[in-house]
């Protein structure tokens, strides 16, 4: 009887001490919950959830101090993931913050252009090349559609320009045909 | 024949409908007044444009090079002016335009000076890829992946099986049959240029059993090289020309998920492919035409060597345009596409012009909800679950659908056409698959932004930190100028000195700025000098 409780508290205490261990041992191995929700969102960096960037806003969310639906350019995708993530139902798009658009790049009209550098110090991904006056460019390939750079250009020489959709990007219909009336 | 042959599970076998193209002759191509040739025929990396807009261009002339290692020079399909470069209508479902050179043809056909490579044999390895990888040769069984890449063989196991591929199992399709009826000793050379780069020690030859003359004339035709080459009837059940059921047919071998054929040490080419092969080595000619079957609704089905970018429509006139066209499919009716309009060109990948009609192809009825049946199931040549791919691809559920193999899926259409409620399964497989590559692409996208931002704030922060390091540095250095009273103020004495000299030197430049049109004051002197001084009237004797 008394071996027995000493061998089950000996056991108890030893399992329990692998686990304290090894919950010390291994923490912050692995993404944390920002990164996780961070690595979700679009990177598009346009702050319209009304943080400064996808990242404050992911540690906003895990903080608690952000709903999930506040991204526009997620859409609702990435709304159900960040749902998934965290374990909570999904909700509609929060329209306060704006509606999903279509894919788009910003593209500066060049003779326009006065050099001013503004745009250049808006652009979240460092997307625009120039110096001051001198004519400013976006690399279309780096730029996020973020629109940050429209407002504060005084001389509204940048547009946004629709991304022609990808050839991958194959939409479907129908190529298969019932064969089976012709046998 | 003696070899052991294997089966793969499920396959269909739809009516067959080869009768009608495959007894005429191969036509010879058309000469269309206008050949829209698009830049991306093959896998990979679009091609690069090397001509400019009214530039003349000869036949089988590069006009656009291979961009990287996966990727296919194009090449003119006639003699003529280059018309423009712009986005044109391809041959897809989608009816997407990509860049296309639009070539005028001036009716001569003239060719550029050519050079074959007959004595391949004697070439580098590398030389002779280089020389195919320039004739823009790709696979055209249907993938259009660039054959200088996989006639490379991988060091470490190399390349012990080459399979040719004849068996063209789809429904309608004959190009390969004829080809192998009346070309078969130009493919077996091709295949002979292939096995030399591979090093394979086996060389088979898989066609099915209801292609009877093409057999005979592959046979006899490889009878006559100078290493053993089997050629084997496959039992017709569709789709035994996938690649993966060919190897499993013929070899009893599977390819596993994911892999490809050559980590097996087993590579297939289609005998189409093979004979261009042929041409571009033993003529020099880079790929420009192909045999497309034009067949269904139209008055003479046949094959037609035609030249690519020429337009569907014009193929159909050819074989003989009837009324009461419903559209156009690109491939055969398990397979293959419906095209947006007849104007799309025919590409490398185009082995089939399928005419359909109302009575010909009846349109599906409506679909009806999945019953979990599984006849798709039994049907699936990759030994899929294509009733649990479509559950997950209709809920956007990708991640399930990968982990389902989604990638395996061949597109063969078998569950399709078994489908009981008519679903079209196919669809909803590439539908999911875009959506993948889509999103694969956007991640790709956003991982680029999110280092480019996390850069940005790295560089802010970096720049604010110099910024007042520079100023704390500033405040409190030690001023370097200390001297005596006296020569302080011969210092001054000195500075007021050379200011004043600088202001001078200001004023001297900024007096003598623009006065070259002016008139010098020397001259005003010279003018007035010969004039008499005017006397002046001697004041009136003051009267008293």
């Amino acid at each position: 009887m008394l071996t027995g409780i000493a061998v089950m508290v000996a056991l108890a205490l030893m399992m329990g001490g692998v686990v304290g261990w090894s919950a010390r041992r291994f923490k912050g191995v692995g993404a944390t919950l920002t990164e996780k929700i961070n690595a979700i969102l679009p990177q598009t960096q346009c702050g319209q959830c009304g943080y400064t960037g996808c990242k404050p806003y992911a540690a906003a969310i895990a903080a608690g101090d952000a709903d999930i639906n506040q991204c526009p350019p997620g859409g609702d995708r990435g709304i159900k993931k960040l749902a998934g993530l965290l374990g909570i139902d999904t909700k509609p798009l929060n329209t306060f913050h704006g509606i999903p658009k279509a894919n788009s790049v910003a593209m500066i009209d060049e003779p326009i252009c006065i050099g001013c550098t503004l745009c250049i110090q808006a652009c979240p991904v460092d997307a625009i090349v120039g110096a001051a006056k001198q004519m400013h460019t976006v690399i279309a390939n780096e730029c996020t559609g973020c629109e940050l750079c429209l407002p504060p250009c005084p001389v509204d020489c940048i547009v946004m320009v629709p991304v022609e959709p990808n050839f991958l990007q194959r939409m479907p219909q129908a190529p298969v045909i019932n064969l089976k009336r012709l046998a | 024949m003696s070899r052991e042959l294997f089966s793969f599970n499920g396959g269909v076998c739809p009516a067959e409908h080869k009768n009608e193209s495959n007894t005429r002759p191969i036509h010879p191509p058309p000469l269309p007044k206008r050949l829209v040739i698009p830049l991306r025929q093959h896998m990979g990396t679009q091609a690069r444009p090397i001509v400019a807009v009214g530039e003349r261009v000869l036949k089988g002339q590069m006009i656009a090079a291979a961009e990287g290692v996966i990727s296919a020079a194009i090449h003119a399909s006639s003699s003529g002016t280059v018309h423009a470069i712009d986005m044109q209508t391809l041959p897809h479902t989608s009816g997407l335009r990509d860049l296309c050179i639009t070539i005028d043809t001036d009716g001569l056909d003239e060719w550029a000076p050519l050079t074959p490579l007959p004595d391949y044999r004697a070439c580098n390895s590398d030389q002779l890829r280089t020389h195919l990888s320039d004739s823009g040769l790709v696979g055209l069984g249907g993938a259009v992946f660039p054959s200088a890449v996989k006639l490379e063989a991988p060091a470490e196991m190399g390349c012990p099986t080459l399979i040719l591929n004849g068996a063209e199992c789809e429904p309608w399709i004959t190009c390969d049959d004829v080809l192998m009826r009346h070309h078969a000793p130009q493919i077996v050379q091709g295949m002979a240029v292939m096995q030399h780069l591979l090093g394979s020690k086996e060389v088979l030859i898989g066609i099915e059993d209801n292609k009877r003359e093409a057999l005979a004339a592959m046979q006899s035709a490889a009878a006559t090289l100078d290493f053993a080459v089997e050629v084997i009837a496959v039992p017709t059940r569709y789709p035994s020309g996938g690649d993966k059921q060919l190897i499993k047919t013929l070899t009893g071998r599977e390819v596993p998920s994911g892999k490809l054929s050559t980590d097996i040490g087993i590579q297939v080419f289609n005998v189409a492919t093979a004979y261009a092969l042929y041409r571009a080595v033993f003529l020099g000619e880079p790929l420009i035409s192909r045999v497309v079957t034009v067949t269904g609704h139209v008055l003479r089905p046949q094959n037609i060597a035609a030249l690519i970018g020429t337009s569907m429509l014009t193929l159909i006139q050819v074989a003989g345009e009837r009324e009461g066209r419903s559209g156009v499919l690109m491939g055969g009716p398990m397979m293959g596409m419906q095209m947006p309009t007849e104007h799309v060109p025919v590409v490398k990948a185009t082995n089939c012009v399928l005419v359909k009609s109302q009575p010909l192809f009846p349109p599906l009825p409506r679909a009806l909800p999945c019953i979990r049946c599984t006849r798709c199931a039994e049907a699936c040549p990759a030994d899929l679950q294509p009733q649990e791919l479509f559950r997950f691809a209709k809920a956007d559920d990708f991640d399930r659908a990968q982990a389902y193999h989604l990638f395996d899926c061949i597109e063969c259409g078998c569950c399709s056409y078994v489908c009981p409620s008519h679903i079209p399964l196919v669809d909803f497989y590439r539908y999911a698959k875009s959506e993948i590559w889509a999103q694969q692409q956007a991640q790709q996208a956003a991982d680029l932004a999110r280092e480019r931002y996390e850069f940005r704030l790295f560089r802010q922060a970096r720049e604010k930190t110099e910024k007042a390091n520079k100023i704390a540095a500033r405040a409190t250095a030690p001023r370097t100028v200390t001297t005596t009273d006296a020569d302080s103020q011969a210092a001054k004495q000195a500075l007021i000195a050379a200011a004043i000299a600088r202001v001078q030197a200001k004023k001297a430049i900024a007096a003598s700025r623009n006065v070259e049109t002016l008139i010098a004051q020397s001259q005003i002197a010279d003018t007035d000098t010969p004039r008499e001084p005017i006397p002046l009237p001697s004041p009136p004797p003051k009267t008293s």
